[in-house]
C-alpha cells in the first residue's frame, strides 16, 4: 500500500494496511545493519530535527542512527541547557526550528497531545517518539516487526501485556496496532495500574501473572516507575516484584515454552523480569532495539524520502 | 451585537420606553402571550396588551422577537482586580450585554481575593464606572482563598457580596466548611460548592473514563464531584444553610441533589451550557479549549444533567465564564488554563442547542436565566412585575448566527465554539431602561 500520510502520530489512526507497510519497509531496510559501509543515499539533502522534550537514550540514538544512515542530516535538540530551559514555550521552540525548513520533526514530550499539536501547527512531517501516556507508534511497530521474525506471522497471535498499563504509551500504540492485525490481546496488572474502560479498546483484563501468561504467544513486560508508589498506587517494589515479577519459576510453571519474552526498556532488572529472564533464551530484547532502527529507517523514508528516491 | 456607551452608574437616569409587540416570556409571572412592557424611569411600569406610552418615551418594535426579563449569569469571572491580562470589568461586562445578560455575579478568585470589603467596594465601584450590566459580587468563603480561615463575611454580605465562593478551589476542611454554612444564616445568601475532592481530582485535565485511557490523558473521576456534593449536602442538612452547588457535571450529583430536594434539604445548583452540549470527546483533538474544571463528561453525564435542568432539579444555567489569554490556552493540553468563555455564547447555544429541536422548552430555559437565578440570590432582577428592575432581554429565535471569537466584546477568545453556527441568538439588552446592546446596529 502507497503510504500518503504527512505525519506519523498513533498506531490508533492507521488502517492495518499501513502497519504492515510500515512493518514491510523496516524489513528491508534491516539488511543496512549488517553492510561494512553503512550508509544508503535515500535521504541525501534531507533533514531530521529530533526534539527531545523527555530523557531518551535508545529512541533518540535509534532515530539518530536511523537518519544518518539513510544520508539525512540529523540535529538533535534536546530541553535541558536550550531556549525551553529559559522559558520559551513548546510551541514557539518548535515554530523557530520549523523556520530552518527541516523535512521531519521527531518529537518526544511529557504532554499526551503534544505529536497531534506539532502536526496540526508545523508544515514539515511529524513523527511521534512518544507522548505523555498517549502512543508510541515507532516501539510498537519495532515490537510487530520483532514478532513476525520470531514467529512468522501476525493472525491468531496472542500477547499479554502486563505491568503499569495506566501509564503507558507502549501499551497503548500496541494495543491498537495488534488488534488491527488480528492479535488476542490480554493486558494485566494490580488493578490501580489498570485505566478504567480499556475493555472498550478490545482487550481482556487480568489480574493475576499467572493467569495472564498463561497459553500465549508473546509476554510483554513495562516498566514499573518508582513514582508510582509515591502516588500510591502500589504499596512497595518488594511487593510488585513478589506479585508481578516475571520469574524463570513463573514462565517455567504457567507460560509455552516458545513464549517470547519483550521488553520496551530500560528493564528494572529484579523487578518486573529477573536476571535469568531478562538475558535467557526467551528474551528478545535486544532484538527489539535493533529492530528499532530498522523501523525508524522505514518511517524516515516513507515520510521524507519516497519522493524519487530508492534506498 | 453591538454594545453601546452606556455607563450603569454616574447618575445615569433610568431611561423610559416601552417594548411594543413582542412575545412576552416571563416565567415569573406565568406569562407566554404578545403584550408591550413599558419601563418608566428605569423600573418596569407594567406589561400588558396595547399600553400607553408616556409623551418622549423611546418605541421598540418587537415584533416576532421574544420579550424576557433579563438574564442573569450567576457565574462569572471578570478578573479584575489583579488579572486584567485576561478581561475587566468593563470587558466582561460588555460581553455579558453582547451575549444577552444583564446581571451577572463575579467570583472572587481575583488578585487580591475578594474576601474583604476593600475588594467588594473597588470591584462595585468599576462597575459604576466602567460596567454596562449590573455586577454582584461572589464574596470569598475563606481568606485568601486558603481553605484555613472564614473571611469576613457579615462585612462582606454588608458591602453587597450576594454570595459566597472559594471557586476554583473546594473547601477541603468539612469543619471549616460547616462553620461557614452557619455563619451565613443570617445573611439570607447562598454558600457556593465548588464540589471537587482536590485527592481524587488530582493532576487530572480531563474526565476520567474510556477517552481519557484512549487520549493518555490523567482524568478527574466523576467520583470527586460526587463526594463533595453529599458532603455538601449532608452539611447543609446539618445547618439549615443554603449551598449552592456551581457548574454540577454529574449524573450522580443530580441524583444527590434531587434526593436532597425531595428531603427539603435547601440545596440548589447550577449546569453550564458546555456540559450541556459538549461531551468528553470534544477532547480528542487535544484542543486546550476543550479543557475546563469540571471537566467535560460523558454522554450518560451530559443527559443526566439536562434532564436535570428541564426537570428543576438543576435550577439555572450559569457561564463560569472564565477568560484566560492565548498563552494560556494554546500548547500543550495537559499545562493549558481551566475553563472558558461562555457569555457570548451562552444564549445561542441553548436556544440552536436545546430550545429548537424542542429537548427543552423556551419558558423554561428562560426561566432557568431569570426567575430561578433572581430567587436563589436574592437579586433584584428576574421577573416583568411592576416595580421590578428595567431590564430585558430580547432575543430573535431566527437569528442566525455564526461564532466568531474575533467578534468577541470580552478580551478573551478562549472557547471551543468557534466556528459553530447556530440559529436563535439575542438581539437586543435592555439595562435600567437603556439599550446597550443591539444586534441591528
Amino acid at each position: 500500500m502507497a503510504w500518503t500520510r504527512k505525519d506519523l502520530l498513533t498506531m490508533r489512526e492507521l488502517e492495518p494496511a499501513e502497519i504492515v507497510t510500515l512493518v514491510d519497509t523496516a524489513d528491508s531496510l534491516q539488511e543496512i545493519a549488517t553492510r561494512d559501509i553503512k550508509k544508503v543515499p535515500a535521504l541525501r539533502g534531507k533533514t531530521v530535527v529530533n526534539l527531545f522534550y523527555e530523557a531518551s537514550t535508545r529512541t533518540r540514538t535509534s532515530f539518530e542512527i536511523a537518519g544518518k544512515w539513510l544520508s539525512a542530516d540529523v540535529i538533535n535538540f534536546s530541553a535541558s541547557g536550550s531556549s525551553a530551559a529559559k522559558g520559551e514555550s513548546f510551541l514557539d521552540t518548535a515554530k523557530n526550528i520549523e523556520a530552518m525548513s527541516p523535512d521531519v520533526v521527531v518529537v518526544r514530550h511529557s504532554s499526551a497531545g503534544a505529536a497531534e499539536l506539532l502536526a496540526r501547527e508545523l508544515k514539515c512531517s511529524i513523527v511521534n517518539a512518544g507522548d505523555g501516556a498517549h502512543e508510541h507508534p515507532t516501539q510498537a511497530l519495532l515490537d510487530l516487526l520483532t514478532i513476525r521474525e520470531k514467529k512468522g506471522h501476525f493472525e491468531g497471535l496472542s500477547v499479554a501485556i502486563v505491568g503499569d498499563i495506566a501509564h503507558s504509551r507502549v501499551a497503548r500504540s500496541n494495543i491498537h496496532g495488534m488488534r488491527k492485525l488480528g492479535m488476542t490481546v490480554t493486558v494485566a496488572g494490580p488493578p490501580t495500574l489498570i485505566p478504567p474502560f480499556i475493555h472498550e479498546l478490545g482487550v481482556k483484563v487480568s489480574y493475576r501473572l499467572e493467569e495472564a501468561i498463561r497459553d500465549v504467544d508473546v509476554i510483554m513486560m513495562l516498566r514499573v516507575q518508582h513514582e508510582r508508589m509515591s502516588g500510591g498506587l502500589i504499596p512497595s517494589v518488594r511487593e510488585y516484584s513478589r506479585y508481578w515479577g516475571l520469574t524463570l519459576d513463573k514462565l517455567r510453571a504457567h507460560a509455552r515454552p516458545d513464549v517470547l519474552i519483550m521488553h520496551p526498556g530500560p528493564v528494572n532488572r529484579g523487578v518486573e523480569l529477573s536476571p535469568e529472564v531478562a538475558d535467557g533464551p526467551y528474551s528478545v530484547i535486544l532484538d527489539q532495539v535493533t529492530k528499532g532502527v530498522a523501523v525508524r529507517m522505514g518511517v524516515l523514508f516513507l515520510l521524507a524520502g519516497s519522493k524519487g528516491a530508492e534506498a | 451585537m453591538t454594545v453601546r456607551d452606556f455607563a450603569l452608574g454616574l447618575g445615569a437616569r433610568g431611561g423610559t420606553l416601552v417594548i411594543r409587540n413582542g412575545r412576552v416570556v416571563d416565567p415569573a409571572n406565568g406569562v407566554d402571550a404578545v403584550q408591550d412592557v413599558l419601563i418608566v424611569d428605569g423600573v418596569v411600569k407594567q406589561a400588558g396588551p396595547k399600553l400607553a406610552a408616556p409623551e418622549g418615551a423611546t418605541v421598540i418594535d418587537a415584533t416576532g422577537k421574544v420579550v424576557c426579563p433579563g438574564f442573569i449569569d450567576v457565574h462569572v469571572h471578570l478578573r479584575e482586580p489583579g488579572l486584567e491580562y485576561k478581561e475587566t470589568v468593563a470587558t466582561g461586562t460588555r460581553a455579558a450585554a453582547a451575549g444577552g445578560f444583564t446581571a451577572v455575579c463575579a467570583m472572587a478568585n481575583t488578585t487580591p481575593v475578594n474576601d474583604n470589603r476593600a475588594v467588594t467596594d473597588y470591584i462595585l465601584a468599576k462597575a459604576q464606572i466602567e460596567g454596562v450590566v449590573r455586577v454582584f459580587p461572589i464574596g470569598a468563603v475563606t481568606r485568601g482563598l486558603e481553605g484555613e480561615a472564614l473571611s469576613e463575611m457579615a462585612e462582606l454580605a454588608e458591602a453587597g457580596c450576594v454570595g459566597y465562593s472559594d471557586d476554583g478551589k473546594p473547601v477541603m476542611n468539612s469543619a471549616l466548611y460547616r462553620r461557614a454554612m452557619e455563619y451565613s444564616l443570617p445573611f439570607g445568601a447562598p454558600v457556593i460548592s465548588h464540589a471537587e475532592c482536590a485527592q481524587l481530582s488530582k493532576g487530572g485535565a480531563m474526565n476520567e473514563g474510556i477517552v481519557s485511557t484512549e487520549l493518555g490523558i490523567p482524568g478527574t473521576p466523576a467520583a470527586a464531584e460526587d463526594i463533595m456534593v453529599a458532603r455538601d449536602i449532608i452539611l447543609a442538612e446539618t445547618t439549615a444553610a443554603h449551598v449552592h452547588i456551581a457548574h454540577l457535571s454529574t449524573s450522580g450529583s443530580v441524583r444527590l441533589v434531587r434526593d436532597a430536594k425531595a428531603r427539603g434539604v435547601h440545596v440548589t445548583a447550577e449546569v453550564t451550557p458546555h456540559h450541556l452540549v459538549l461531551t468528553e470527546d470534544a477532547v480528542r483533538t487535544y484542543d486546550p479549549n476543550a479543557k475546563m474544571n469540571p471537566p467535560l463528561r460523558s454522554k450518560h453525564d451530559t443527559e443526566a444533567v439536562l434532564e436535570g435542568l428541564a426537570d428543576g432539579t438543576i435550577d439555572c444555567v450559569a457561564t463560569d465564564h472564565a477568560p484566560h489569554a492565548m498563552s494560556e490556552k494554546e500548547g500543550e493540553f495537559d499545562q493549558a488554563a481551566f475553563g472558558i468563555v461562555g457569555l457570548e455564547t451562552a444564549v445561542p447555544l441553548l436556544l440552536d442547542r436545546l430550545v429548537r429541536p424542542g429537548t427543552l422548552p423556551l419558558g423554561t430555559m428562560v426561566a432557568r436565566l431569570t426567575t430561578d437565578p433572581a430567587r436563589l440570590f436574592n437579586l433584584p432582577g428576574g421577573s416583568l412585575a411592576p416595580g421590578r428592575p428595567g431590564d430585558i432581554t430580547i432575543l430573535d429565535l431566527e437569528r442566525e448566527l455564526r461564532i466568531e471569537p474575533t467578534r468577541f466584546h470580552s478580551k478573551s477568545r478562549n472557547t471551543p465554539f468557534a466556528g459553530w453556527t447556530v440559529t436563535g441568538a439575542p438581539w437586543m439588552t435592555i439595562v435600567n431602561g437603556h439599550v446597550i446592546a443591539t444586534a441591528a446596529d
